[in-house]
């Protein structure tokens, strides 16, 4: 049973890291735009032909 | 970046081509005419020629990669966009960088999906002095980080114009940094409070559960843990609401922090010292949790007034703020209204707004005046005329010598006053604010009262109940039943069109008052139509081929209600355009006089036939070859749902009534048109007068103002409620406490109906949580129940009153 002397300050210790990189990301406006970077990461420039060229004539 | 694959680009574009030829760029049929045979790309448009040249150029050919892309020709504005680079422009819009780069954030017209972003933010492929190209699909705004020694902003403006993104500059962007902060110190806040309160939840999960069986150390850890927890909750999220006390207290007034500081420091002294002395219970569980659900409450809030701020924002960003200033050599520069100086002198072509008040030295022409007085006729104007900002020109170019820009013109001084008006809502909050001090207070002497109480029958429970009282009577859910309710409420509307800036509109709007509403572009379309004709209908097509040039808003009425039905016109062989008359020519070898009766009477002989039903409409009178051969009324026609919405708004007790700038003659009709009382409805307001009517009016009670020009704006921010119409004056909508996007009078209704629904929930929220405190505040002081009791009850208070909230009717939920 002694083992949560261990366990439970370690599970505190992950928590104020998940704490830690949460507020960095908040600070570093990665919540601020909530739309756009789910259609950015669509397409970027590397990794061409996922999709035959020529498209559109819907 | 690679040059891509043009040539299977071309090859399928061409094979497209056997059927129908689709635009290379937009993907549309492209019409015969602009077929090229044999040539692999086709273009419906040289709009969409150009965007694909210089994306083609630049290697971008990967765009047309894109499944989902704009269904639409490439419209550019093909402006110059040379005021993007005047000083005045530059100290509004741009901002310098540290690092030496500008930054200036623009709104995009025609933003839609995936493939836009992707193609605005490769715009600093397009352009070597752009660093930076970002975008907000949300929002459509995009912030661009440039370097103005490489290239000036307007080739920046022009390339994305080129694309068919048309940029218009985005005011406030001091504001939005501010608001940006906050928004992501609350979000740390919350999210800190949220992770802390889960975590000392578990302590006390083991804590409550253990119970007696626990072993001592271990129970003693918990504790110590939930200690070590709580401490950083109150010292990082829960400092707002002592911050909020205390400036409270030096203001010497009472606010909702106070009760919630000092039930959160009470218990929080009480906890550690039970923790200290290893007995008794700590209640940091429950306060942890006050502290996130108090902080998610307010965020939400906040960002529901802002989400209505921010679209009416977006919608002024694209009324033109620009002027073409006339220099002495006679060259013409286009530069930022604000740069504009009394002497200077600006030209304004037909369908341009004025950008100064000023005399026009040269050119005659017509007005819309309507923004400013509401006269829905077009003024005419001779030099030496005095003419202001705000209204439209609408026959011929005119060059106006400015007296008065800026902050100084008539627009602006009828803003002073709206923004004065705005300032005097104040009381109403404070009344607010001043109530809650009372709740507060009383919250205060109860909990000393049962401490006293106690004191006398059993110390050893004063403190204890005195701190149940306190958290239990935590104005938690009665803070939350309001802005809760309200919130998602103010949500549903938005998503029908409806924005409000504020839960006071929405109670306000709950209970019948007095409504008035403004004739033009509120009750009326705002343009000219043809209201009645009679006489021979082969006029038409010569009508139409004469008018078929002209700006006028007859023209245009005319246009509107024959075009379709005359496909093909006679040639025009000459033509004459008089100011304020009409218009005179040779038409498919016919002489033809369209015009005021005055006008075409010195032309032609006789008279029409007799017209019905164009009271207060302008007569047109119509002669072919010498001779009147019709007459036509041309008039602002009443909305089609106008009638209906005004009588279900009686129907509620509303008692409706009209406020127009517009002839007295005009309302008369408009108003017996719609059954109103004419006593109730008065023409000929100026717009002070508008101000002043509906500051009498306030006197008998609340006033409801619906509007949606510069002329009602004084009025609608002085109104109880100002509501801004689709469509209207930026300086309306501003004022307004609830906008709306979608046309006519029928919101008016839903509205008034919607906030009726959640003013119910709101009280039936309030009820609820005012009967959880009476029953807590009786437990606590007759300490029947003890603090831990208590901290655990006061969340379940507001998750019912947040259920409520959102299964609630309130505003229907599916969108328009």
């Amino acid at each position: 049973m002694s083992v949560i002397f261990v366990v439970l300050p370690l599970a505190l210790v992950i928590v104020g890291a998940a704490v830690w990189a949460y507020v960095w990301a908040a600070k570093h406006g990665q919540f601020d735009d909530m739309d756009t970077p789910a259609l950015r990461v669509l397409r970027e420039d590397e990794g061409a032909g996922a999709r035959a060229p020529g498209e559109g004539e819907e | 970046m690679s040059s891509v694959d043009g040539a299977a680009l071309g090859l399928s574009a061409g094979a497209a081509a056997a059927v129908h030829t689709a635009c290379t760029h937009c993907g549309l049929d492209v019409p015969e005419g602009y077929v090229e045979r044999g040539a692999p790309m086709q273009f419906c448009c040289t709009g969409c020629r150009a965007a694909y040249a210089i994306l083609h150029e630049h290697g971008l050919d990967r765009y047309y990669d894109f499944a989902e892309r704009r269904g639409r020709p490439v419209r550019s504005s093909g402006r110059t966009f040379e005021e993007y680079d005047h000083p005045a422009f530059r100290a509004i819009h741009v901002r310098t960088l540290p690092s030496g780069l500008a930054r200036v954030e623009l709104y995009l017209e025609g933003i839609h999906c995936a493939s836009c972003v992707w193609l605005v933010e490769r715009v600093p492929l397009l352009l070597p002095g752009v660093a930076r190209a970002e975008l907000q699909v949300r929002r459509s705004l995009a912030t661009i980080d440039w370097d103005p020694a490489a290239l000036p902003l307007s080739q920046v403006a022009r390339t994305l114009d080129t694309l068919g993104y048309p940029p218009h500059p985005f005011r406030g962007l001091r504001r939005e940094e501010v608001r940006r902060g906050e928004d992501r110190a609350a979000l740390v806040r919350i999210g800190v409070a949220g992770a802390i309160a889960i975590n000392i939840m578990l302590a006390a999960i083991a804590l409550y559960s253990g119970g007696r069986r626990m072993e001592p150390e271990y129970e003693q850890l918990f504790r110590w843990v939930a200690l070590a927890l709580v401490i950083p909750a109150i010292a990082w999220p829960g400092r707002v609401f002592f911050l909020g006390a205390w400036n409270a207290l030096r203001a010497r007034t009472l606010h909702m922090d106070l009760p919630i500081a000092l039930g959160v420091g009470a218990g929080f002294l009480r906890g550690t010292v039970n923790v200290l002395t290893g007995s008794g219970p700590v209640y940091f569980d429950g306060l942890a949790t006050l502290i996130f659900v108090l902080l998610v409450g307010r965020y939400l809030q906040l960002r529901g007034q802002r989400a209505a701020a921010d679209s009416a924002e977006l919608l002024f960003s694209l009324t033109p703020h620009r002027a073409r200033q006339v220099n002495a050599d006679g060259t013409i520069v286009e530069v930022p209204a604000e740069a504009l100086v009394p002497g200077m002198t600006f030209e304004t072509l037909p369908g341009e707004t004025l950008a100064a008040d000023g005399v026009v030295a040269s050119g005659e022409s017509s007005l819309d005046t309507s923004l400013l007085t509401g006269e829905s006729r077009p003024v005419r104007t001779a030099p030496g005329d005095h003419v202001f900002a705000g209204t439209v020109n609408l026959a011929s170019p005119i060059r106006v010598t400015v007296e008065h820009s800026g902050e100084e013109s008539r627009v602006a001084r009828i803003l002073k006053q709206v923004e004065e008006s705005a300032t005097r809502k104040a009381p109403v909050v404070l009344l607010a604010d001043r109530s809650a001090g009372w709740f507060v207070l009383g919250v205060l002497l109860l909990a000393f009262a049962t401490w006293g109480y106690w004191m006398t029958r059993d110390p050893s429970q004063a403190v204890d109940n005195a701190i149940a009282l306190l958290i239990v009577t935590c104005p938690c859910a009665l803070a939350m039943a309001t802005p809760l309710a309200i919130t998602v409420g103010v949500g549903r509307a938005a998503r029908r069109g409806l924005f409000i800036k504020g839960g006071e509109a929405v109670e306000l709007l709950a209970r019948p008052s007095r409504m008035l509403l403004d004739k033009t572009g509120t009750i009326t379309e705002a343009r000219t139509s043809l209201v009645a004709f009679a006489g021979d209908a082969a006029v038409r097509p010569l009508v139409l081929a004469l008018e078929r040039e002209s700006t006028h808003p007859v023209a245009e009425g005319f246009r509107r209600a024959w075009e379709a039905a005359c496909p093909a016109l006679p040639a025009v062989e000459r033509s004459e355009h008089v100011t304020g008359g009409g218009i005179a020519g040779r038409v498919g070898g016919r002489e033809v006089a369209v015009g005021s009766p005055a006008f075409v009477s010195a032309r032609a002989s006789g008279r029409p036939p007799a017209l019905a039903g164009a009271e207060g409409a302008t007569p047109v009178w119509i002669a072919v070859d010498g001779a009147v051969a019709a007459a036509a009324a041309l008039g602002d026609p009443i909305r089609a749902d106008a009638k209906a919405s005004i009588d279900a708004l009686r129907a509620r007790g509303w008692r409706v009534g009209i406020l127009s700038g517009d002839a007295p003659e005009v309302v008369r009709s408009v108003a017996a048109a719609l059954g109103l009382p004419p006593e109730e409805c008065t023409g000929g307001v100026s717009p002070e007068g508008k101000l002043a009517a509906v500051r009498a009016a306030l006197a008998g009670g609340r006033v409801v103002m619906a509007g949606d020009g510069v002329n009602d704006a004084g009025a609608v921010a002085a109104a109880s409620v100002g509501i801004g119409m689709h469509g209207g004056a930026e300086a309306c909508l501003a004022n307004a406490d609830v906008y709306t996007t979608r046309p006519g009078l029928a919101p008016l209704v839903e509205l008034t109906e919607g906030s009726a629904r959640t003013m119910r929930l709101i009280r039936r929220n309030m009820a609820f949580s005012l009967a959880y405190n009476v029953v807590g505040v009786a437990l606590a002081v007759t300490g029947t129940i003890s603090p831990l009791i208590a901290a655990v009850m006061m969340p379940l208070s507001s998750v019912t009153v947040v259920f409520s909230s959102w299964y609630g009717r309130s505003f229907p939920r599916e969108a328009a």
